[in-house]
């Protein structure tokens, strides 16, 4: 029975501000922390350049001579109006704009090794489940392994040597728009979108295995092959769907794994996402970007859960009950 | 110490039927067999680095990207360093951060998980509420961002790892504990009048040690991986030590010309954690831990 509206809307509204609390958490423990850094901040953000004057004009513009308290209360309002302060390097860009600029090209390279994933994972596990304890099982069993035993940065080292280098199918680094047209667009992502996507691809692919083998024990499965449907309308019709149900909790922590891989690749490939933005914020100690970076990520990632907990309140009424 | 026996008595069977299948499994499991055969060769080689290594990892030398040959099996870099011995002493570093790494996780999360579950009340509200605000963030993203606040270097990567990993070994201690704390050997050990203490870590951990130990052999390479990638990016130990994301990040520029500088360092990284996920695989059925995800 399809349970009553009003309990699912309790149950998001929980959810959101169960969401806003952590992400208003993660924001504070963000602020407090950078101020942990031992030594002096401001001599390592001003390197070998720092003259006195310069100094008090970095304290004051970053409010540093104020109580800690005001600096977080000024910090923290200014973030929800969308300010998250202006990078310390170069030409002082707003951290939003920089963050803005890099968003949708780690949001595409997500994306991208998502539908990678699926493409490996789906068949894969559907394969080795309904071919059980079989040379195929295996084969797929041993991927699976390897899959999650590779560092996404090597396979992504691999991937250009092979594709980029000698073979000179695909470009080796950057990234292009899809505003310049789709297959440029595509083709600067799919080596390092591979990079990431088999890991991904091995969690996945063994959590359909083993959700579809449960799933295969059940009646109404007996009851599909005894109204003499063929095997595959039995697996993609019956099994494939009620396997998923499962996978869906795993895909959250997966996407874990698909925004450290991307933090990693997007440096491989000198795709200026927010991973080489956060990691080229730690090398020139830019705090403010590093700041904005790790909140978007975690933003990012609190989000992700969110919506995976809702698609699963969604596939699966009874847990708006509990 | 006769008051103890009868406790005694009842933990010790479960632990017992747990050792025998764990050997009868190992027995039979062909693939953790390989994964020991691996890891127990990197360890050998770990161990007996100095002895092994045919050069000084850091000796340079004018023969600089040269082929794999006969003198240097695995080439050399760009520096004209033996990519064999580099490789050879970066298995040292890779184990010592896995090991290390996870048992500061493994004692931190845990005492913290079984005086979340033991004690419940603020203590569980206190130390649970840190434990899913650390849930929000991605590990590794934990892991750079301490060596981002903390500074580089072979200490703070070990600590920045073993933090971010420590919540997964409190959930599980926690929830295990939550359990046993029920079953009957605890009342027993209470009425008798153990102290907090002695049932919490004598008699209640033995018995939730099977999911700790292998969510412990999965960390053990996620955490080699962690280091590996923070060396690659230019956050982890001295770049003077041969790590094996360090050697992969400095022969990157040129593996258009030397590829064995891509190539192997990262077969050593692949082979160790494929090892640890086989013995762990292998742990998982033998101990019946159910797949978290």
């Amino acid at each position: 029975m399809w349970p009553a509206r009003p309990l699912m809307a309790a149950y998001i509204l929980r959810r959101l501000v169960g969401a806003a609390l952590v992400m208003l958490a993660v924001a504070t423990l963000v602020f407090f922390m950078i101020r942990l850094v031992p030594g002096d901040p401001i001599a390592a953000m001003l390197a070998d350049s720092g003259s006195p004057e310069a100094r008090e004009a970095m304290i004051s513009r970053l409010g540093l001579d104020q109580p800690v308290i005001v600096q977080f209360w000024k910090w923290f309002t200014s973030m929800l109006q969308g300010d998250l302060g202006a990078s310390i390097y170069g030409n002082n860009q707003p951290v939003t704009k920089i963050l803005a600029e890099a968003l949708p090209r780690t949001m595409s390279l997500a994306f991208i090794s998502f539908v990678i994933a699926l493409l490996i994972a789906v068949p894969a596990g559907i394969l080795s489940a309904t071919r059980k304890n079989t040379a195929t099982d295996t084969v797929v069993s041993l991927f699976a392994f390897l899959g999650l035993s590779m560092p996404d940065f090597w396979l992504a080292i691999l991937l250009i040597i092979v594709f980029a280098a000698n073979l000179q199918w695909l470009p080796a680094i950057g990234y292009v728009p899809l505003s310049e047209g789709f297959w440029p667009w595509l083709s600067h992502l799919i080596l390092p979108s591979i990079a990431i996507g088999t890991g991904f691809s091995a969690i996945i692919a063994r959590m359909i295995r083993s959700s579809m083998l449960e799933v295969m024990q059940a009646d109404y499965m007996r009851t599909a092959a005894s109204k003499g449907l063929t095997m595959r309308v039995q697996m993609l019709r019956h099994a494939f769907p009620n396997a998923l149900i499962p996978v869906v909790t795993v895909i959250g922590i997966a996407f874990a794994l698909l925004i450290s891989g991307a933090v990693v690749v997007e440096n491989v490939f000198a795709i200026k996402g927010l991973g080489r933005v956060l990691i080229q914020g730690i090398q020139n100690r830019d705090y403010p970007v590093v700041q904005g970076a790790v909140l978007v990520v975690s933003a990012f990632f609190v989000l992700a859960n969110l919506a995976v907990d809702l698609l699963y309140a969604v596939i699966d009424p009874r847990i708006r009950y509990s | 110490m006769m008051s103890y026996l009868p406790v005694q008595d009842l933990v010790q069977p479960e632990v017992a039927q747990k050792k025998s299948r764990m050997r009868s499994v190992f027995g039979r499991d062909r693939k953790a067999q390989v994964g020991l055969f691996i890891l127990g060769f990197f360890v050998l080689i770990a161990v007996f680095a100095p002895l092994i290594a045919p050069f000084d990892p850091n000796e340079m030398s004018l023969n600089m990207m040269e082929n794999p040959s006969g003198t240097h099996w695995l080439g050399t870099d760009d520096l004209g360093r033996d990519l064999l011995s580099r490789v050879i002493w970066g298995t040292q570093i890779s184990l010592f951060v896995g090991v290390s790494t996870v048992t500061l996780a493994l004692v931190a999360g845990v005492t913290l998980g079984v005086l979340a579950g033991y004690y419940g009340g603020w203590i569980d509200t206190i130390i649970m509420r840190y434990i899913d605000l650390q849930w929000a963030f991605p590990n590794f993203i934990i892991a750079v961002y301490l060596v981002a606040v903390f500074g580089t270097g072979l200490l703070n990567v070990i600590v920045a790892i073993s933090l971010a990993f420590l919540d997964d070994f409190a959930r599980i201690a926690r929830s295990m504990v939550l359990t046993l704390k029920e079953e009957q050997y605890v009342d027993a050990a209470r009425v008798q009048g153990f102290s907090d203490a002695r049932i919490m870590f004598r008699h209640i951990l033995p018995n939730a040690l099977a999911p700790l130990i292998v969510q412990a052999t999965v960390s053990v390479s996620y955490a080699i991986l962690g280091e590996a990638s923070l060396s690659f990016l230019g956050l982890g130990v001295n770049p003077n030590t041969p790590t094996w994301g360090l050697i992969l990040a400095d022969g990157r520029s040129f593996i258009s010309q030397a590829w064995w500088l891509g190539v192997y360092p990262g077969l050593a990284i692949m082979l160790v954690v494929l090892a640890i996920n086989f013995v762990g695989d292998g742990l998982r059925d033998a101990l019946d831990v159910r797949e978290t995800g």
